[in-house]
């Protein structure tokens, strides 16, 4: 069932944890509040389930409106960080647990399907404590599941387990969401894990929804810096709108003549005017690197390309591709991610390259925000 | 062809000592189990007295004293009232430790869950004032409760010496749960109010059996401190309310009778067999699950 939280916030004290906030989950969609640790995205959960009451706003399932009720009283199952299984119960009785206190006495077939769904029939009789971390993520899923809630809320839910462990889970829960077709909302920190996993992100920072849409969407085309350090990395150019042409935005790098190009439709800022500050990205995956020396080669089917020449400061590798980190005039680090296909023995530290990439993989972001909001240091 | 055939002999001439430490056997033996030992000291020290008074349990006493070893007998054991008012005092104290265990336990329980669980103004003072009955010498407490109950006039007897033990078993029992309620996770009460427990059942079906093995400690604690105690309820008994331990005090005055054994030793072999009882469900519980 759709949910839609109007103007929903929340304050403790004097730190206001959610932002009133305006969103809808439409039915059936997997759903992720993706956001770094404090920014109000549990908080938010914790509204949807009648675990935290909201200060001000209101949350509609459907048609009803759930903001009174209590937990207990709403069609909604929680998988909580860290399971919060029932220490003195068997996973049986854990699984049971819901079904029974709604009144249902004969619950042992439902609970060997659920228990079988999660892959975990043999362990029915066991305590949560004889489980290992992905088993008990399981009997939490299995759980929660069996109540057929209209919306499944998912704190954290990998978030205890190991990277290989999770990897897989993720590929389980979307089977799971796809196999009962009800709404999951699913709090995450892990950038790759809601956008493996989910169709819909909001991404939030400091109690507020910085932007919403598909992962690819957020991903290609970020409207603030936060989004864009947050998930993935982006380099970053301050630069200044020299002219329109057409449906082009031309700019130039601030303090150099570096010329870049991008569609109009790719810049963030509204109604964007000759002389106005931008903060052009690109993504490190997008650039092509080439030495100096064959730099004008091949230009011919790049012309409209964005070009910047710069050294290279550092090479890793990393197996399925190369990263180099690349000193330009226009921006000191510049991130760059090659496919291991054929190296160039040249690209190496000390190099002269020029980076080229396409104007339609290039986006624009409003100056006037800290370019290094969302990255690792900005959390620092 | 010479090498092969003298270097078995050779072998066979090292191999069956490998270099061993200096000392005898039974000091080797010593070094290996001195923990074993000491462990075993530790445990005969504790229930050596426990061992004297349930083998004076079977003694013949000459005399009206029973310090000395004379006679095997069973005298005591068949006739476990034969002496005056023993059994008596035993009932009174049995009465007041339930009582004490049940009051105390409830209210202890409440506190623990409202200091361990709530914020409210005035609750550090109630932390730290709820180890003040710990910590106060009984002989203190035991007067000022005499004085108390003497200048507002109430009658000594059974309730002034139920209201001294409820008031003593408190601090214990919130001490115990409060432990035990403070390592609880919040969620799991929070993951059953989502999974359909209303606050009733959320209580009985998870917080109540969560914290049992608390609450059931300082229940035990309570009994224990309450049928024990002789200081607090000597100055606040009543002329005809005489607690065993009462009981014991003034007939040793007198001479110490055999059944004073076979209650001590009665109460103790229950004590073990609550234990063992204890441990052996527990330990069947964990081979099912």
């Amino acid at each position: 069932m759709t949910i839609t939280l109007t103007g929903i916030s929340k304050v403790f004290g004097d730190f206001t944890a959610v932002h009133p906030l305006d969103l809808t989950i439409p039915e059936g969609s997997f759903f992720a509040l993706l956001g770094a640790s404090g920014c109000g995205k549990t908080t938010t959960l914790r509204m949807i389930a009648g675990l935290e009451e909201p200060t001000g706003g209101s949350i509609r399932l459907g048609d009803e409106d759930i903001t009174g009720l209590p937990p207990h009283k709403r069609p909604v199952n929680t998988v909580f960080q860290n399971y919060a299984l029932f220490p003195h119960l068997d996973v049986s009785e854990n699984v049971a647990f819901g079904l029974r206190r709604r009144g249902i006495t004969s619950v042992r077939k439902q609970v060997e399907e659920m228990l079988e769904l999660v892959e975990l029939g043999q362990l029915a009789k066991r305590k949560p404590r004889q489980l290992s971390g992905g088993q008990q993520q399981r009997v939490a899923l299995a759980r929660a599941l069996i109540n057929r809630p209209q919306v499944l809320l998912l704190d954290e839910p990998l978030g205890a387990l190991d990277l290989k462990l999770r990897r897989q889970m993720q590929l389980e829960l979307k089977r799971i969401q796809t196999e009962v077709g009800i709404t999951f909302v699913h709090v995450t920190h892990d950038q790759e894990e809601a956008m493996t996993m989910a169709d819909t992100v909001a991404v939030m920072n400091a109690g507020r929804v910085e932007q919403l849409g598909a992962p690819d969407e957020l991903y290609e085309r970020p409207r603030s810096t936060f989004v864009a350090n947050f998930l993935g990395t982006s380099n970053l150019i301050e630069a200044e709108i020299t002219e329109t042409e057409g449906e082009y935005l031309l700019l130039k790098a601030v303090g150099t003549d570096t010329a870049l190009r991008l569609p109009a439709e790719r810049c963030a800022v509204e109604d964007p005017q000759a002389g106005g500050k931008v903060l052009v990205g690109v993504r490190p995956e997008k650039i092509t690197l080439a030495h100096a020396e064959d730099a004008d080669t091949g230009s011919g089917k790049g012309s409209a390309d964005n070009r910047l020449s710069g050294r290279i400061r550092d090479a890793g590798y990393l197996g399925v591709s190369m990263q180099y980190v690349v000193d330009t005039p226009v921006c000191p680090e510049f991130s760059v991610y090659e496919q291991n296909v054929e190296r160039d023995a040249r690209l190496a530290p000390g190099a002269e390259v020029v980076m080229r990439w396409r104007p339609a993989h290039t986006f624009a972001l409003d100056a006037a925000q800290d370019a290094d909001a969302g990255t690792l240091e900005d959390s620092l | 062809m010479s090498a092969p055939t003298v270097s078995p002999s050779a072998s066979a001439q090292t191999s069956p000592a490998p270099a061993r430490k200096p000392g005898s056997a039974p000091l080797r033996w010593l070094r290996r189990n001195a923990v074993v030992l000491a462990g075993a000291a530790s445990l005969v020290y504790l229930l050596l007295p426990n061992a004297v008074v349930m083998l004076f349990s079977f003694n013949k006493p000459a005399g009206r004293f029973n310090y000395e070893w004379r006679t095997f007998s069973t005298d005591a054991w068949t006739d476990p009232c034969g002496v005056a008012d023993m059994c008596g005092s035993l009932a009174l104290s049995l009465q007041i430790g339930l009582l004490a265990t049940v009051f105390a336990t409830a209210f202890g329980t409440f506190a623990a869950f409202a200091l361990a669980r709530y914020r409210f103004r005035g609750k550090g003072t109630g932390n730290a004032l709820i180890f003040l009955p710990m910590a106060m010498p009984e002989v203190v407490m035991g007067a000022s409760l005499g004085t108390l109950f003497l200048n507002t006039r109430v009658a000594f007897g059974f309730v002034t010496i139920l209201i001294a033990h409820i008031m003593f078993c408190l601090s214990f029992v919130v001490v115990a749960v409060k432990a035990r309620v403070m390592s609880m996770d919040p969620r799991l009460e929070e993951a059953a109010r989502d999974l359909y427990a209303g606050p009733v059942q959320t209580f009985l079906r998870v917080t109540l059996p969560l914290a049992a093995p608390g609450i059931a400690a300082g229940a035990m604690l309570s009994f224990a401190l309450s049928f024990d105690d002789f200081i607090i309820t000597q100055f606040n008994a009543g002329p005809s309310t005489v607690t065993f331990p009462v009981f014991v005090w003034g007939a040793a005055q007198r001479g110490v009778p055999v059944q004073v054994n076979v209650i001590g030793t009665a109460m103790f072999l229950i004590a073990v067999a609550i234990v063992l009882g204890g441990r052996i469900a527990s330990g069947r519980r964990r081979r099912q699950a």
